[in-house]
């Protein structure tokens, strides 16, 4: 009969250091994102976290493989992400230019048709707050890949790929008005789609939507970014 | 001549407002200097909206041309992080105002890609969606047609191109109750099913529209004045439509067949039977005739959607049966001219609290979307229109990005237009057929 008294002693070297999980920061806390009133709803001790950053390990499957392994510049990679069958290539934002003069030249890759390029504004990743996302085809191969670089809010530079796919021009202008995001080499980094004397870059998430209250029948409706959110 | 400028660094400059060229034409004949910059637009009537074109002039020849967009910037986009996913149906049916149908389904398209449903989406609503897509093909081939003759000087096309546009917007104010902005199509399927009698109405458009397409062609395929002011003008071939990754009709008519329906296929186009129009021209009359082929493609495709609407899809759902995912009602157009559906409406209120809740729950606060991006792409009637899509796991998208196939193809245009007349920039701007509701967003 083994009683807690005689089990034998395990030494402390023994029991194998487990480091404690990580747990991904909090998105968000309660329901409703309401905090000036009590909590009614039940809610309140809801607890939402980021999701984490994924890095997909090898096999990526499907044309996956063959696409990294012609591109050859795992140094410039910082990690390769499938995801929904697409594939992302996170690329080291200094090496871009020449990671996509090697996507659109090599014989095996061969991205011919760029679709130009998309800004995200990720405030919560410190350090790597302004995404450019390019988003490519080949045409030759009926292939489809993403790049994605990054960069600090507080450097907003990436080096400008015109040089390589010319249609990038109004893309990267676009995505400088929204973002703030500058593109180095750029011929002509101007506003595109807002005034040029105009303040901010509207797309950023600090940037706010603007509106006012609508007043209809004594109740007053608030603008869009006044509402209660659920998210 | 009231707004203040500094001549030595603009140069004499010259305004025009309204209709008093004589001051210009005096002016350029005292001046010694053979430029002439010249302001086209942004509210001039060949410029499809608010485009400028800033032209140099050397004579009647172009030296230097530059678009300035932004005159119809919307906010759509930034709009959108503030709504729920089901709503920005309703703001990016306004992007591209002669193609909402495209511009909703691509955006669906991301959303469903993000959930994982696109396997899931019930087969009448994909056939709904392409039968949809190719009238409004056809629509808004139609407008740029119709345009594109009146621009040149022919006011008949244009007349004839909007009268038959006409038959199509009655067929879409008939199954979607609006004649643009439609939001008809949304993440899961589409709103509502088709109302009684809509196939045979599109029956008997299939039976009219030949005919029209005909006259057009009548028309335009060897009218002199229009082969002569098409042919050979605003040439882009091969390497520049790649290079500056212009697409859709413009890239068919430099010889690539390249269409996503056909290349990359999506709601069942791998299905259908149509061809891929392509001419060899690489010029403002190729754009033209590829266009026109694509309206007749687009018949086709209508004929064979409509036999499995009204054969053996009949009858089936058109929106995803998931109840975390699926709008809950299908609304029809009451006697009192409100929509309501008085099944849904027993069931939610008499016999299911279940279905009480998620009618309540993803009307006021939408269903939720794992994180993650996604693209998706289709085949407009402009080029490839895609969605870049980005959610946090929320109830609203956290950034939404349109590849706007008229951005990408005006970027083009000075090298289209740059060392021809001044004349042919305007069969350029026609050619690439910019909507700049797209454009801006």
């Amino acid at each position: 009969m083994t009683s807690p008294d005689n089990l034998p002693e395990v030494p402390d070297a023994q029991v194998p250091e487990v480091p404690a999980a990580q747990e991904p920061p909090i998105a968000r806390q309660g329901m409703f994102g309401a905090t000036d009133s009590g909590d009614t709803s039940g809610y309140g001790g809801l607890v939402v976290r980021r999701p984490p950053q994924i890095s997909t390990p090898r096999p990526y499957g499907s044309y996956f493989d063959e696409v990294v392994d012609a591109l050859a510049l795992d140094d410039a990679i910082e990690r390769v992400v499938v995801d929904r069958g697409e594939l992302t290539l996170h690329v080291k934002r200094e090496r871009l230019v020449e990671v996509s003069q090697k996507m659109r030249d090599d014989p095996a890759l061969r991205f011919e048709l760029s679709l130009g390029v998309s800004g995200v504004h990720y405030p919560h990743l410190t350090g790597e707050e302004l995404h450019a996302v390019y988003h490519l085809c080949s045409i030759t191969h009926n292939r489809r890949v993403r790049l994605e670089v990054s960069c600090p809010d507080a450097d907003p530079h990436i080096p400008s790929t015109v040089g390589v796919y010319p249609g990038h021009d109004w893309h990267e202008r676009e995505t400088y008005d929204f973002f703030g995001i500058i593109f180095d080499g750029h011929p002509a980094l101007t506003r595109i789609m807002m005034p040029d004397d105009w303040e901010g870059h509207p797309q950023r998430k600090d940037y706010p939507l603007g509106g006012i209250p609508v007043e209809y029948r004594g109740a007053t409706i608030p603008s869009p970014d006044h509402r209660r959110s659920y998210s | 001549m009231s707004t203040a400028y500094d001549e030595a660094t603009e140069g004499k400059v010259y305004s025009v407002n309204g209709a008093d060229w004589d001051q210009v034409v005096a002016g350029v004949r005292e001046t010694e200097e053979e430029r002439l910059v010249v302001n086209m637009g942004p509210q001039h009537p060949s410029t499809h909206g608010v485009l400028r074109l800033v032209l140099t002039l050397d004579g009647e020849t172009v030296t230097e041309a530059r678009g300035v967009i932004g005159y119809l910037h919307t906010g759509i986009e930034k709009n959108m992080e503030f709504r729920t996913w089901t709503q920005g149906t309703t703001f990016v049916t306004r992007m591209d105002y002669l193609s909402p149908i495209f511009n909703e389904t691509a955006y669906s398209m991301g959303v469903e890609k993000l959930l994982g449903i696109t396997d899931r989406i019930p087969e009448r609503a994909q056939a709904i969606r392409v039968m949809m897509m190719e009238l409004n093909r056809i629509s808004s081939h139609l407008v740029a047609m119709g345009t594109f003759g009146m621009e040149l000087g022919a006011t008949t096309p244009f007349l004839f191109g909007y009268r038959d546009r006409e038959l199509i917007m009655d067929l879409f104010e008939y199954i979607t109750g609006l004649r643009m902005n439609h939001a008809y199509v949304r993440p899961g399927g589409v709103s509502v099913d088709l109302p009684a009698g809509a196939v045979d109405k599109v029956g008997e458009f299939l039976k009219e529209m030949p005919k029209r397409i005909k006259d057009i062609r009548k028309l335009l395929d060897a009218n002199p004045v229009y082969v002569r002011r098409t042919k050979d003008v605003a040439y882009l071939d091969l390497t520049g439509c790649m290079a500056l990754g212009v697409t859709g009709p413009i890239l068919r008519a430099a010889g690539l067949p390249w269409d996503l329906r056909k290349s990359q296929p999506y709601c069942g186009y791998e299905t259908y039977e149509f061809d891929v129009a392509t001419e060899r021209g690489c010029d403002v009359y190729s754009r033209y005739l590829v266009r026109m082929k694509e309206m007749e493609e687009s018949l086709k495709i209508i004929e064979q959607a409509l036999d499995r609407i009204a054969g053996p899809l009949k009858g089936d759902p058109v929106m995803i049966e998931d109840k975390k995912i699926g709008w809950p009602a299908q609304l029809a157009l009451g006697p009192d001219g409100f929509g309501n559906s008085p099944d849904h409406i027993a069931h939610i209120m008499g016999t299911s609290m279940e279905a009480l809740i998620h009618h309540f729950k993803l009307v006021t606060e939408g269903f939720r979307v794992p994180a993650g991006q996604a693209y998706a792409s289709i085949e407009s009637p402009k080029g490839e229109l895609g969605a870049h899509v980005v959610s946090d796991g929320g109830t609203r998208p956290f950034r939404v990005h349109f590849r706007e196939p008229s951005f990408c193809n005006l970027q083009a245009f000075p090298a289209m237009a740059e060392g021809g007349q001044v004349a042919d920039v305007i069969a350029a701007v026609a050619s690439i057929d910019p909507v700049m509701g797209g454009v801006d967003r």
